[in-house]
């Protein structure tokens, strides 16, 4: 397998390329030509967004319309021009196929490519704290040429987020199992979505499993049993199908107090792995299932 | 099947000592003892296995377990103990079967593109979006079989192309070429579905994590029949170690009988990748390390695969699930972490030994 893989990527650049130039022949010519209504005096006109969390941001300063392109994974907020453009393997013809002035990645694996044919690269890596994401959101406001609109929307985010945070009820931190797959991956305090959760109050009981601070680590059945957290939050309900249901359906899972008091809270995947405006919406929702909690002990 | 008279071989039919029986049967009751005693979450050893004993019929003891740590020793904890028996005796057994019908020691369960076929199959059943149903039709299991024999038969199909009779050496070759060309199938289909990938590296990267005994239920059957199938056939792979046309001059069908034995250890691999993922170098490891110590006969091999598959993967687990605990670690990279190491030291301090 090792010995095919430089095969197999030439091939998958191959194709990568065919399925560029598709989409550009099909797609929407329309923008390509004509000029959009309000395009930022100094802005870039053509972004290219390969990070759901970038698109995400983008729409929500108003540079939406500067947007021509986005990845296969960016589905939010409804309508963004998805492509099949690939963030993972991003394909730097097949970019170049959408003849952006500005790309957005969540690394800067390209930067060198997309250099030599002058469009500039952004590089806006997943978030470590709540910090690094009104950095970015303020960031892309400058290049965008929506500085204002990122200032008012970093501004309101601060300012929901304390209005959430000052409603969490007061008294010792309760335990939470958060889930990113069904082979019980989660994730510690290291994390990003760990700090949130710390910002409701709540103690991950994968803080333990966590000695090197990787932030994800994968936790043993017996383990999670054993801690018995008093909230279970579920990130693979879409990946994975999992459910409060299905949760209950496995072995001595049952048994767990969150279980048998209904305090399995399903999230989305994306709203829960994503570092961008939403999160205040996903803060939300952990502040009212812990204070859920607290009121029911 | 037909007992053919041992003659002088490569291999050296002997007849399995009890010794080695006993020792094998020792080494797995051991592993599952320790595999139940010991785990991320501190029980008291002997309670835990008072808890066991309680449950066997007609014994009446009290654990002085607490209801939650009875049910993580019950639920939990022994059945990925005789998940990973069965899955490590299933890999050995049929790696050595692999390496006795291609007369190849690098064989192994993966060999005839079987667990590339296994893994498109999975691919593609999650792609088009999968729903877990645990019971013994669910569609990732039968995805996994229908690629891994799909695979195996396919090869074995190309492998007699190229002439009239199978030799090991087509079949090898065959076998790498449907390999690579499945793995392309599959790298190209996670590749357009960037969505699901974390959900088939899941699957490939191994799950004995949430094992529970509706895993055991589904592997049991195979179990049985792919052990007592191989092993009906270790005479015969004795005889087919002597080369095909003498073992044709001594009355087997030779090429009849490499495919059961192909199929039976395709099917084998596939039941046990379908629960536990791929978990590499047990089927190389355990059978050579036997075939060092215990003689090279697969009389000798085959039955104490079984056994010594099945305490070597437990114990593997158990390192698994302890050494960072309350964290875990795949299996597959400590079968190859502690294996390979151990592999070496056999094979230097039994140089001169074996022929």
């Amino acid at each position: 397998m090792r010995k095919l893989l430089p095969l197999l990527l030439a091939g998958a650049l191959v194709l990568g390329a065919c399925g560029g130039d598709d989409d550009d022949a099909t797609g929407e010519p329309g923008t390509a030509t004509e000029p959009t209504d309000q395009p930022a005096a100094d802005g870039p006109e053509r972004i290219v967004s390969l990070s759901p969390t970038a698109t995400e941001m983008l729409f929500a300063i108003g540079a939406g319309d500067q947007v021509v392109a986005v990845d296969d994974q960016s589905d939010y907020p409804e309508g963004v021009p998805t492509t099949d453009l690939s963030g993972y393997e991003p394909n730097v013809e097949a970019i170049a196929g959408y003849d952006p002035d500005l790309v957005v990645a969540s690394d800067a694996a390209i930067e060198g490519e997309l250099e030599t044919l002058g469009i500039e690269l952004l590089a806006l890596p997943a978030a470590l704290t709540l910090d690094d994401t009104y950095e970015q959101i303020e960031q892309l406001g400058a290049v965008t040429g929506h500085a204002e609109e990122a200032a008012a929307l970093v501004e309101e985010m601060r300012s929901e987020i304390d209005e959430i945070v000052a409603a969490v009820p007061d008294g010792e931190p309760l335990t939470y199992y958060h889930e990113l797959d069904d082979t019980y991956y989660s994730v510690s305090r290291n994390s990003f979505i760990g700090q949130i959760y710390e910002l409701a109050g709540l103690r991950s009981i994968a803080d333990e499993a966590d000695a090197d601070g990787s932030g994800y680590p994968q936790l043993s059945a017996e383990y999670i049993i054993e801690s018995d957290p008093d909230l279970i939050f579920l990130a693979d309900t879409e990946c994975c199908q999992q459910s409060a249901e299905t949760v209950a359906a496995r072995p001595a899972w049952d048994q767990l107090t969150a279980v048998r008091e209904g305090r399995v809270v399903e999230l989305s995947d994306d709203v829960a792995s994503r570092w961008g405006p939403r999160v205040v919406d996903l803060l939300e929702i952990i502040v009212d299932a812990r204070t859920e909690a607290a009121a029911a002990a | 099947m037909t007992t053919v008279p041992a003659t002088a071989t490569a291999v050296v039919p002997v007849r399995l000592r009890f010794s080695w029986v006993g020792l094998g049967c020792a080494a797995v009751v051991v592993a599952g003892l320790l595999g139940v005693a010991l785990g991320p979450v501190s029980i008291n050893p002997g309670r835990t296995l008072a808890e066991l004993l309680d449950r066997l019929p007609l014994i009446d003891v009290d654990s002085g377990l607490s209801e939650r740590h009875a049910n993580i020793v019950w639920e939990l904890r022994l059945p990925r103990v005789v998940l990973a028996m069965l899955v490590g005796g299933m890999l050995t057994i049929s790696g050595a079967s692999y390496q006795g019908v291609f007369r190849n020691p690098l064989a192994d369960p993966y060999l005839l593109g079987a667990a590339a076929g296994a893994g498109l199959g999975v691919t593609i059943v999650i792609v088009n979006g999968y729903e877990r149903t645990g019971s013994i039709f669910d569609a990732l299991p039968l995805a996994a079989f229908v690629g891994a024999m799909g695979a195996a038969l396919l090869a074995y199909a190309l492998g007699a192309a190229g002439g009239r009779v199978r030799t090991p050496a087509t079949l090898v070759l065959a076998g790498v070429a449907v390999m690579s060309f499945l793995t392309a199938i599959q790298t190209y289909l996670q590749q357009r579905n960037a969505d699901t990938i974390r959900e088939v590296y899941m699957f490939i990267l191994g799950r004995l994590t949430t094992a529970g005994w509706d895993e055991v239920w589904i592997l049991m059957p195979y179990f049985v029949f792919t052990s007592a199938l191989l092993l009906a056939h270790r005479r015969v792979l004795d005889v087919l170690a002597v080369g095909d046309q003498e073992a044709t001059a001594l009355g087997v069908p030779v090429t009849r009988v490499r495919l059961v034995i192909v199929v039976g250890a395709s099917l084998a691999t596939a039941a046990a990748v379908s629960v536990s993922g791929l978990i590499g170098f047990v089927g190389i490891i355990v059978p050579h390390t036997i075939r060092l110590i215990a003689g090279t006969s697969y009389r000798v091999i085959l039955p104490l695969s079984l056994l010594f598959g099945g305490a070597f993967l437990t114990i593997a687990d158990l390192v698994a699930r302890t050494i960072l605990s309350p964290a875990e670690v795949p299996i597959g990279v400590v079968t190859a972490f502690f294996g390979a190491p151990f592999f070496v030291a056999v094979l230097r301090t039994s140089r001169g030994s074996v022929g």
